[in-house]
């Protein structure tokens, strides 16, 4: 039944590639920008899936690695315009992505050190919280329109590349989120990745192999922040606007969801989730103000009544993927 | 330094400190009890506040309108454990966040259908809207009012656990379910009533916190995270651990928004000092958290059994 | 090889380890038994730095280990089997071997090369396999394997982290006899090359296997010596095999 999974990816990533392509060739404009919405916010799921999904971590905190990311972008293109901050200021796109991968990586690296020193329940209220302070720390900054965030006034200059050009902007997401992937499965099936799935199964035997997992585990908290917080460049990129909105401990629920809908511990799973997402969110929010009703009691019955994941519903068995459970911590 | 604005700041703090007891009893409760991690506690801090408001309006009479409000927000968390919350408690604990997490979304989007998208002022009454004069420092009468509020609260839930026969099953609960189960306790009761408490006190501390900030859509999202780290720090069923950690994180969070500049600017530029004071403070109390969990990984006042 | 020294733990007022001193040669097949409840995975999870005792210590190798965590012993060449078995099951047989070679290699931190394909763990992997009887099953899932195979798998995980020394907990539990007289023959041909320390409750294996035997009753060790002293014990025979014939 790998097949009918492998086929059904494969038609759903074409489709995701040629489909609004087309259609903004074809004059409907507004289908790529959802879909650009779309593959950001999968690239982000799927750096949370690597520690949900296969690290059996539940981190509650990810958005704080996207609002890094876009950050990254916006406050240089400030100081590059306004003055100030003169080491910062910049419109290269590469000094956004160093900034924003590496900060990320490195609030990923000290957050990390303190919060995988717990488990379970306290795990994920403690990401949960170092998000939050993120997102405190963003709204007591004045000089970035602290609560109502700040416009930016370029996108990220790259040689060669017009971010303004929607259908650029588009290639490079979708480019990205295939090479984010592929790096996935290249970590997974490591011999890094194996210690990570094996502890997610059972931590306390990998220990007893003589395997220190809560570096790994860190590594990987650094890996999956560092993707998020490359997700958050190109986001900023997409929304041409920052604010601390975007760290709302919501956004975090959000990409969770997305992960687990798309069934944890499977690569593209994380794709499926992000799309199911934005399609709901557009169109229920067409047919409602109120679509979060709506939204809010498919999440309670998803939890309820399917097991696994939507990706778990392509296939029969799901004997030979590692970590076939849904992530968490289990009880008890 | 003045004192009288180092009192009306104290005084800010243990406030804080109580409506952050308030939400936090609940939580731990039901974290320690139940083993259930629930989002959704932040509706009923919103509920609480939107049922008394709008009562107010009606009735005109605050005390009227606590009272009712608080039986409406017990009503409400009854059908809602009853309805879905007890289909959690085996869950993972990721099943319980997803769910709570819709749980909360519905609720923000009645409230907005309900009372609309802005939020509602809520009146007090003349008598309550009043200062007194203390030493000195004039304080405002409600906040006192909120301050023993709390700590009547506070000593309830304390003689709830430690005296009655409910507090014994609640801690037996806590340690072990299935020996609770054995001693012939109603788990389902049980655990029940302690979701429907701790609910109610979430709505208390809405109700008490709305005259000041006015009740809206999604007011209890943030707090709940504070509420969170009260939790942590307190350690996991702790209702001493929670209360301590309550007021510890009020005054902190306070004390550090009002001084923080000031002890910055011994030491810098008071530019400098008006720039990274606020961020700082903002991020205080989460930093303690993390001193903390370095320290002392399950909180103040870990559980014994778990 | 082994030694404790006065090795002490309570849970809550209870004392499940009562100043153990206890000395394993190096290379003996040292086992512990006792009744249900005398405190022996208690004792072995303190040995490979799953609990931390109260008090007293543990050498190995001359070496003072106390307290320390279970991540750093296999490297000293200690290295434990489960009781419960805990292979991980959504793997198959070669991938966990492989894991505990990795383990043995030192770190893990390539991130590029599949691991799976990698012949410096898969090679190994397999020699360990055959070495317990499981060749046949290589790319089997755990959640295939019986729970003999599963024993067998744990002792070849543990064998793969290239120990001198291995603590076996209850490698027998709720075999067979076919499968526990295989896992005998296993256990033999270990004999000699590793220095063993066994808890076992199945008399039969202890007897025919220990080279010497010590007895724990009540976090207490009552008795050490070869099979023939702990027979002819009477304070054993008293506190253990004259009550627990099923043991």
């Amino acid at each position: 039944m790998h097949q009918v999974r492998g086929i059904a990816t494969f038609v759903i990533m074409a489709l995701l590639a040629t489909a609004p392509v087309l259609a903004y060739l074809g004059g409907a404009i507004f289908w790529i920008d959802i879909a650009t919405r779309l593959v950001i916010l999968a690239i982000a799921a799927v750096s949370l899936n690597l520690l949900l999904g296969f690290a059996g971590l539940a981190s509650f905190g990810h958005a704080a690695f996207l609002g890094i990311g876009a950050y990254a972008v916006g406050i240089p293109v400030y100081h590059e315009t306004y003055g100030g901050l003169d080491w910062l200021a910049s419109y290269s796109g590469w000094v956004h992505l160093a900034v924003g991968v590496g900060g990320a990586a490195l609030f990923a690296l000290v957050t990390g050190a303190v919060s995988l020193r717990t488990k379970g329940v306290h795990f994920i209220m403690i990401t949960m919280a170092f998000s939050q302070m993120m997102y405190y720390a963003l709204v007591s900054l004045q000089d970035y329109g602290a609560d109502d965030g700040l416009s930016i006034d370029l996108r990220s200059e790259f040689t060669g590349l017009n971010l303004d050009d929607p259908l650029t902007l588009y290639a490079v997401c979708y480019g990205s989120l295939l090479l984010v992937i592929f790096l996935s499965w290249r970590i997974v099936n490591s011999r890094f990745g194996q210690v990570l799935v094996a502890a997610k199964s059972n931590e306390e035997r990998v220990r007893a192999l003589g395997i220190n997992t809560y570096r790994y585990q860190l590594v990987a908290y650094v890996i999956s922040g560092a993707i998020c917080g490359f997700a958050g460049v190109l986001m900023a990129n997409y929304t041409v606007f920052i604010s601390p909105s975007m760290l709302e401990w919501s956004r975090s629920g959000e990409l969770i969801f997305m992960v687990v809908l798309g069934g944890a511990a499977f690569l593209f799973g994380p794709v499926f989730g992000a799309i199911v997402f934005i399609l709901l969110e557009f169109y229920l929010s067409r047919f409602t103000i109120y679509w979060h009703l709506p939204f809010g009691l498919l999440l309670i019955a998803s939890v309820l009544f399917i097991k696994g994941g939507l990706s778990g519903l392509l296939t029969f068995s799901r004997a030979g993927t590692p970590g076939a459970s849904v992530a968490g911590n289990p009880k008890e | 330094m003045d004192s009288a604005i180092l009192i009306t700041q104290a005084i800010n703090g243990l406030q804080l400190g109580i409506l952050l007891f308030l939400l936090a009893s609940g939580l731990t409760l039901t974290f320690g009890i139940m083993d259930l991690i629930n989002l959704s506690h932040a509706s009923f801090y919103m509920l609480g506040a939107f049922f008394c408001a709008s009562l107010t309006l009606i009735t005109g009479s605050f005390f009227l309108s606590v009272l009712l409000a608080l039986l409406a927000t017990g009503l409400v968390a009854f059908f809602v454990e009853t309805s879905l919350i007890r289909r959690l408690y085996h869950r993972e604990h990721l099943d319980q966040l997803l769910a709570t997490f819709g749980l909360l979304l519905c609720f923000d989007t009645l409230v907005h259908i309900f009372w609309g998208p802005a939020g509602i002022v809520m009146p007090l009454p003349a008598w309550l809207n009043g200062q007194v004069g203390l030493g000195g420092v004039v304080l405002p009468i409600y906040r006192l009012i909120i301050i023993g509020a709390g700590l009547l609260v506070a000593l309830l839930l304390y003689w709830l656990v430690a005296h009655t026969r409910t507090g014994m099953l609640i801690r037996a609960g806590a340690s072990n379910r299935v020996m609770a189960s054995a001693l012939g306790v109603d788990i389902k009761m049980l655990f029940c009533g302690v979701f429907v408490l701790g609910s109610v006190f979430a709505g208390l501390a809405g109700m008490l916190i709305a005259p000041i900030t006015e009740a809206s859509i999604g007011m209890g999202n943030d707090i709940i995270i504070t509420a969170f780290v009260v939790v942590i720090i307190g350690g996991i069923g702790s209702i001493k651990g929670a209360f301590l950690g309550a007021v510890l994180i009020g005054m902190i969070d306070t004390m550090g928004r009002a001084y923080l500049d000031t002890l910055f600017a011994l030491f810098m530029s008071s530019n400098a000092a008006e720039t990274a004071a606020p961020a700082i403070s903002a991020m205080l109390i989460y930093l303690l958290m993390a001193v903390l969990l370095v320290v002392r990984p399950q909180g103040l006042f870990p559980p014994r059994l778990r | 090889m082994l030694n404790t020294r006065a090795l002490h733990k309570e849970f809550g007022g209870v004392t499940a380890t009562d100043r153990v001193d206890l000395q394993v040669t190096s290379g003996e097949l040292h086992a512990l038994i006792g009744p249900n409840g005398a405190g022996k995975t208690t004792l072995i999870s303190m040995l490979s730095g799953m609990l931390k005792p109260d008090s007293g210590s543990i050498f190995f190798d001359n070496q003072d280990i106390t307290g320390l965590p279970a991540h750093v012993l296999p490297g000293l060449g200690l290295a434990r089997s489960f009781q419960i078995t805990s292979v991980f099951t959504e793997l198959c047989v070669l991938d966990n071997i492989a894991l505990a070679i990795q383990a043995a290699a030192g770190h893990s931190f390539r991130f590029w090369t599949n691991a799976r394909k990698d012949k410096t763990l898969r090679q190994p992997a397999r020699q360990y396999a055959d070495r317990v009887g499981l060749l046949p099953r290589c790319d089997d899932t755990v959640s295939n394997l019986s729970h003999g195979e599963r024993r067998q798998l744990e002792i070849a995980m543990a064998l793969a982290t290239q120990p001198r020394m291995l603590l076996l907990d209850e490698p027998m539990a709720g075999m067979g006899p076919e499968e526990s007289r295989e896992m005998g023959e296993l256990l033999k041909t270990l004999k000699g090359d590793k220095t063993i320390l066994m808890v076992e409750h199945d008399m039969d294996t202890v007897f025919s296997l220990a080279d010497r035997i010590s007895v724990l009753v009540y976090g207490k060790i009552i008795a050490t010596g070869s099979t023939e002293e702990i027979r002819a014990n009477p304070d054993v025979q008293r506190a253990y095999l004259g009550t627990a014939a099923d043991a």
